[in-house]
């Protein structure tokens, strides 16, 4: 179900288990599933459901025990460690709930950082940092450190990080987690502004009511199933 | 990642663990530090054995003398009474031969002879010898009193401290007073009546007045083949104008060529040690025995490479210890950066950028280690100088440097700290780089 447009991400039988002591854990089991381009999908799910892992493996932060997982027609599972580095730094971004901003660095350094990792010249850095910066307007905080941010100010400056290098794919794990109602709309927002410029969106978040305002896909998961795949309720 | 971005990253890193770091670079300075003091002490001795042994004049001279006549008793290889053959003169046009050899500085004969000297009126008998003006860098005039020769001909006399109590109870006194110098001149006979050259020389009584300007405490070696020059000594071409007799005029007078003199011996002064083989070489070919003592001077080489091996391998071992201290800095940093690492590796860090961001952490604890090792090695160095030459100082010896520091330990001392420092670095930044970023990102 992708609307017609180009696959950006498809998972196909998608399995992550882990071994904790002589139990099994089935966190994804047999997840098939495809994402198109310029969509915005909300994974949703009670705690231990296996949505976060599911993201981890598209993120390419985490490798599927078996199956196969695509992101712009390359299988991660079949990835070298550097080109999951590439993939991480060039074709996804990442958005976390607990911000994961590097308190000794400013707000600007902060959204340069994947700059510096993708070895981006150091003339277009600052370009690029600046329009992402505006884009989620904090232009005024910039030689401020995450301390001296409010929570959605840090959940901006991580969107602007995650923004900066013009990936494809906009990844974010409960970003409104650590936010409180009305800033959590205000970053709800600013994704559907960004899904709006055409950028795949998969969010992760357990407020339905949220997913069902913004997101134009709702994928439920349940002991690491997908147990309901469709459009707003 | 860039290298810039790497180093920049590295002192942020560094930077923030201020005081851990501070105290680890501490660690490697203090291991370099006794690296470099070990090393340039075994230098320092190095440089000052070679120095004293080049400044005695044993390791840059030929000594020559005239072919001996068994050089044709060849034993079982030749016959054994053989004609002997007259040996080429060392004579004036051999020397001036000499002179002109490639890399030679001087060649000058060994003068000494038998005198007597009267001081306020009393006769003191001893041996004078000719000193030529290379040897004012001899160890022996080191903190001489007074002054060497003003000339290479001036009637001045530096005296042995020996011979100089026994003209005076206050040897120091001696100085600026004169000396009469009681010798033996080799003088030419006339041509005889027939216009023919004479067939003899006669030997006559002289005395000069000389000045006494120094006094030595010991007797200046007379270079290879004498046991010391003298303990009256005068300057080397003073030493030819006198003419006095030597101990070969009898041979010139028994083969018949009495007018022409020639040198029991003359020593050739090279400009550069590892040229004597070459010059002594040629000096062969001219027909001439020469020998040198290079040879003594490798073997002594070769003791002092090892010597300074062992005292690099002592002081390398305070490096090796602070290398631990390196290793434990930066486990603590994994630990603490566990979730930084997460993030870094989210944003798209490779397992290489995590591995090479602590290499460079640890690359510049090693430089940053050496180089103020280097500054503390330098001042442990000068305090050894300091202690000996305060030693030597209250035993009225003159002062030497026993620590050396040359530009290739300042080099090889960094990039042995910058080596040590990655090799320490290895494990720790292995373990970072193979951290799982999930997992690291859960940390709190």
């Amino acid at each position: 179900m992708t609307n017609g447009n180009p696959i950006a991400i498809r998972a196909d039988r998608v399995a992550r288990h882990y071994q904790m002591g002589d139990a099994l854990v089935r966190a994804v089991d047999d997840v098939s599933l495809e994402v198109g381009a310029g969509e915005f999908v909300a994974l949703l799910g009670s705690s231990g459901s296996g949505k976060s892992t599911l993201l981890n493996l598209i993120a390419g932060l985490d490798r599927p025990t078996s199956g196969a997982i695509f992101a712009q027609n390359q299988n991660l599972a079949e990835m070298t460690p550097e080109e999951l580095a590439h993939h991480r730094s060039h074709t996804v971004g990442i958005v976390f709930q607990a911000f994961n901003l590097l308190p000794r660095m400013t707000l600007e350094e902060n959204v340069e950082l994947p700059l510096r990792l993708a070895e981006v010249d150091r003339e277009e850095r600052t370009a690029r940092v600046r329009e992402a910066i505006e884009r989620v307007r904090l232009a005024a905080r910039l030689t401020h450190r995450p301390s001296e941010l409010s929570g959605g100010e840090q959940q901006r400056t991580a969107l602007a990080r995650a923004l900066v290098n013009r990936p494809s794919i906009l990844l974010a794990d409960e970003p409104t987690g650590n936010l409180d109602s009305a800033t959590g709309d205000e970053i709800m927002n600013l994704l559907r502004e960004i899904n709006d410029t055409g950028m795949t969106i998969v969010m992760v978040t357990h407020e339905q009511p949220r997913a069902e305002r913004y997101a134009h896909r709702m994928i439920h998961m349940k002991d690491g199933k997908v147990v309901a795949d469709g459009g707003r309720a | 990642m860039k290298g810039r971005d790497l180093g920049e990253l590295a002192l942020r890193n560094l930077r923030e663990a201020f005081l851990r770091n501070s105290l680890t670079t501490l660690g490697i300075a203090v291991g370099v530090a006794s690296l470099i003091a070990m090393v340039s002490l075994g230098v320092g001795l190095q440089d000052f054995a070679n120095d004293r042994l080049a400044r005695s004049g044993l390791f840059d001279a030929i000594f020559v003398t005239p072919q001996s006549s068994a050089a044709n008793f060849r034993g079982a290889q030749g016959p054994v009474f053989a004609p002997v053959q007259p040996a080429k003169p060392l004579d004036e046009d051999a020397r001036q031969k000499m002179a002109a050899l490639p890399n030679v500085v001087e060649v000058y004969p060994d003068i000494r002879f038998p005198t007597e000297i009267h001081f306020n009126g009393n006769p003191f008998a001893t041996m004078a010898a000719g000193v030529a003006p290379a040897a004012r860098k001899d160890g022996a005039f080191d903190g001489m009193k007074g002054s060497f020769f003003s000339g290479p001909d001036a009637d001045e006399a530096i005296l042995q401290i020996d011979l100089a109590r026994q003209l005076s109870d206050q040897p120091d006194s001696l100085i600026g007073k004169s000396v009469v110098l009681r010798y033996a001149e080799r003088q030419p006979l006339a041509p005889d009546g027939a216009g023919g050259a004479p067939d003899g020389f006669s030997i006559v009584p002289k005395e000069k007045s000389l000045r006494i300007v120094g006094i030595v405490e010991t007797e200046p070696a007379g270079g290879i083949g004498s046991l010391g020059r003298g303990r009256l000594l005068i300057p080397l071409q003073l030493a030819e104008a006198l003419r006095t007799t030597q101990a070969n005029d009898l041979r010139d007078l028994l083969r018949g060529n009495p007018n022409q003199r020639s040198y029991e011996s003359l020593t050739v002064r090279v400009n550069d040690p590892p040229k004597v083989k070459e010059v002594e070489d040629a000096i062969k070919d001219m027909g001439f025995t020469a020998f040198s003592l290079i040879d003594a001077s490798k073997s002594l080489s070769i003791v002092f490479t090892v010597f300074d091996l062992f005292l690099g391998i002592f002081g390398s071992l305070a490096l090796v210890v602070a290398s631990l201290g390196i290793v434990n800095t930066l486990v603590m940093a994994i630990l603490e950066r566990r979730r930084e690492i997460g993030i870094f590796k989210a944003l798209g860090a490779s397992d290489r950028d995590i591995r090479r961001l602590f290499f460079v952490e640890a690359g510049t604890m090693g430089l940053l280690g050496g180089v103020l090792g280097l500054f503390i090695g330098r001042l442990i160095g000068l305090a050894i100088n300091f202690g000996t030459n305060f030693y030597l100082k209250r035993r009225s010896l003159p002062e030497i440097s026993v620590t050396a520091v040359h530009w290739w330990m300042v080099v090889l001392a960094i990039l042995f700290s910058i080596l040590i420092s990655l090799a320490a670095g290895i494990y720790p930044a292995s373990r970072a780089a193979a951290l799982d970023p999930v997992e690291a990102l859960r940390y709190e």
